[in-house]
């Protein structure tokens, strides 16, 4: 089935609740790996690099912010291992599926209106258009 | 760390292109910060193509921009006001010593112990100073000017949505000047500011006269450019790693920026350092080479050969609303959440650090007070010491040494005890000095006189370590 499972994680309750649907599919096949991928947003780093008094201190920062995604996959039992990639969200997601293959993409919805979406974007309308895999939009 | 070939060939395509596009936004930036200077906009763009070009070899950051820049434009406006131009490259000269000195001291360590409210301090006073030196140019000089400046703010925040290939402030530059151009609308343009030549920088002396006055007069603004320009690169340098996810040689970075500022200096051109808004543009444009800062630097050049006589045809209420565009990108909004969320004294060194720039429009005055302040902070918070008493056991949470041991010994001499055997729990503090065994020592003899016994119970072993060997000097054992 879905060997190599994309979970895209921006560690919100929306990632947390898509890690849960992530496990429910990986947990069909012993072979499935789960791949937790966060992306470092272009747009945010000059602030997160502002407000952090070293580079250890903002891995650690980062790393706390998946800490809700990692710590349900820890409490499952399921492989995973974990990815980080720089840049825009929804186009380093979709560059990392089509180049690594994977068989699954699952990401969540932050649920935005019509209104929400035509100003910020939506990441997960972007994913689901661009990936050449099936994709899974967690509500 | 990536190999030298690697550095400049690794990403040869993204590069070029990259560097053709930050070529096209530092265009406007170099301009409207030679005027923010008082000097012509020739010196803004000579040093940028100068900086950019010399950085690409001689930098620590592959894929950083360094050029003319807002924050060394500032530092410079009174000696350009009051001693000229010619003083303004002896001086940029002097700054490109000062730095490579301070990179072969490796400054950059010392660079780490700016708190991160001195840095948001810094860009948060960058962008209110820079949107402040716009002012002049379009309050209260035309209706026309303001409907300009508004037309190009619509335009440098809606184009992007669009059109992403080209930077949206070259197409307001090209479109606007066009429109002002045919329609005949009277306003001012850069060309009524400074002028443009098409010549490439050629090598001079400054025309100073070499004594001890000269150098009194441009050693502090040296001084005050030589950081400013460290911070800002070094801060700029960290971005750029923390986007690419690589590392980057600090020191090589401080010693690069004083060469470049050196030979910049002989070439006609302001002092500049690294820039945060043109190196993210150029990350995010995809460079990330040393290729992509030389190509900046060399196509820069290109457009001001073969275009300089459009530049000076650009109506100024277009740069204006650039520069507006470049306040409003380099504030840190994130600050007012940091207002309400971080701890109160950090809150204080960063309105501190803002204040002191905004007042006396010098960047390193506010970098080194806020310093200073987050120092005396520091110093104040761990030299509180804080005791707890349980029962007969007396808690000390805090460090004792030099600093602390007034409140220490004041605790113990002040509260009443009534049981005749006490202990001292050291588990939550370590003693660190001869002060703090002198002030344990002077508490045990003070309950002493007043019949009560001390056990002290819980010291770790460095504090165990220090006790004993103060014991075995001193006389009474």
């Amino acid at each position: 089935m879905y060997q190599h499972i994309l979970l895209a994680s921006d560690g919100s309750e929306n990632a947390v609740r898509a890690a849960k649907e992530a496990v429910k599919i990986a947990s069909c096949t012993p072979e499935s790996i789960i791949d937790v991928v966060y992306v470092v947003d272009f747009d945010k780093t000059v602030s997160d690099v502002l407000h952090s008094n070293s580079s250890e201190a903002l891995d650690i920062e980062r790393r706390k912010k998946n800490s809700k995604v990692i710590q349900f996959l820890n409490e499952s039992n399921v492989q995973y291992k974990t990815t980080i990639l720089r840049g825009k969200p929804g186009q380093e997601i979709v560059k990392y599926a089509n180049e690594q293959q994977v068989d699954l993409v699952i990401i969540g919805s932050r649920g935005l209106n019509a209104l929400q979406e035509m100003v910020l974007g939506s990441v997960s309308h972007k994913v689901m258009k661009r990936v050449n895999c099936p994709a899974l939009i967690v509500k | 760390m990536q190999s030298l070939k690697q550095q400049w060939f690794g990403n040869i395509s993204g590069d070029i292109l990259s560097g053709i596009v930050v070529a096209l936004a530092l265009i406007p930036e170099a301009i409207a910060f030679s005027i923010i200077a008082g000097v012509d906009p020739m010196v803004g763009l000579y040093a940028s193509f100068t900086i950019a070009v010399l950085i690409a070899f001689v930098g620590g950051r592959p894929g950083m921009i360094s050029a003319a820049t807002g924050a060394m434009a500032l530092v410079m406006v009174p000696l350009v006001r009051d001693y000229g131009i010619e003083y303004l490259f002896a001086a940029t000269i002097l700054t490109g010593i000062i730095q490579i000195i301070f990179g072969l001291l490796k400054i950059a360590k010392l660079l780490k112990f700016i708190p991160n409210a001195v840095m948001i301090g810094f860009v948060n006073s960058l962008a209110i100073l820079i949107f402040m030196a716009q002012v002049p140019h379009f309050i209260g000089i035309s209706t026309m000017t303001y409907i300009f400046v508004a037309i190009t703010l619509v335009l440098v925040y809606t184009l992007p949505r669009f059109i992403k290939v080209i930077p949206a402030p070259l197409i307001a530059i090209i479109t606007l000047t066009t429109i002002a151009l045919f329609s005949g609308i009277e306003l001012r343009t850069i060309g009524d500011l400074g002028n443009i030549t098409n010549t490439l920088p050629s090598f001079m002396i400054p025309d100073v006269p070499f004594t001890f006055e000269t150098l009194q007069i441009i050693f502090p603004f040296s001084l005050s450019l030589a950081i400013v320009g460290l911070v800002e690169s070094l801060l700029t340098s960290r971005i750029v790693d923390d986007m690419t996810g690589t590392e980057s040689n600090k020191n090589q970075e401080a010693r690069g920026q004083g060469i470049a500022n050196f030979v910049n200096g002989f070439f006609g051109g302001m002092a500049g350092c690294a820039m945060i808004g043109q190196s993210v543009i150029n990350v995010k444009s995809g460079g990330r080479g040393r290729l992509s800062t030389l190509v900046a630097g060399l196509f820069l050049m290109f457009l001001i050969l073969v275009l300089g006589d459009l530049v000076v045809r650009i109506p100024m209420p277009v740069l204006v609303g650039i520069m507006i565009m470049v306040s409003v990108g380099t504030f840190d909004w994130s600050s007012f959440k940091y207002l309400v969320k971080a701890p109160r004294t950090d809150v204080i060194v960063m309105l501190t650090t803002v204040a002191i720039v905004v007042w006396t429009h010098d960047l390193s005055k506010g970098v080194i007070a806020g310093i200073i302040l987050s120092a005396i902070f520091f110093v104040v918070k761990i030299s509180t010491i804080k005791i707890v008493q349980q029962d007969n056991r007396f808690m000390i949470h805090g460090q004792l040494f030099f600093a602390s041991t007034d409140g220490f010994i004041n605790y113990f001499k002040n509260t009443v005890i009534q049981s005749d055997r006490i202990q001292i729990d050291f588990s939550n503090s370590r003693i660190w000095d001869d002060s703090g065994v002198g002030a344990l020592v002077n508490v045990e003899e003070l309950l002493k006189d007043r019949g009560i016994e001390v056990e002290i119970i819980e010291l770790d072993l460095p504090s165990k370590k220090i006790i004993e060997k103060l014991e075995g000097m001193s006389s009474t054992h």
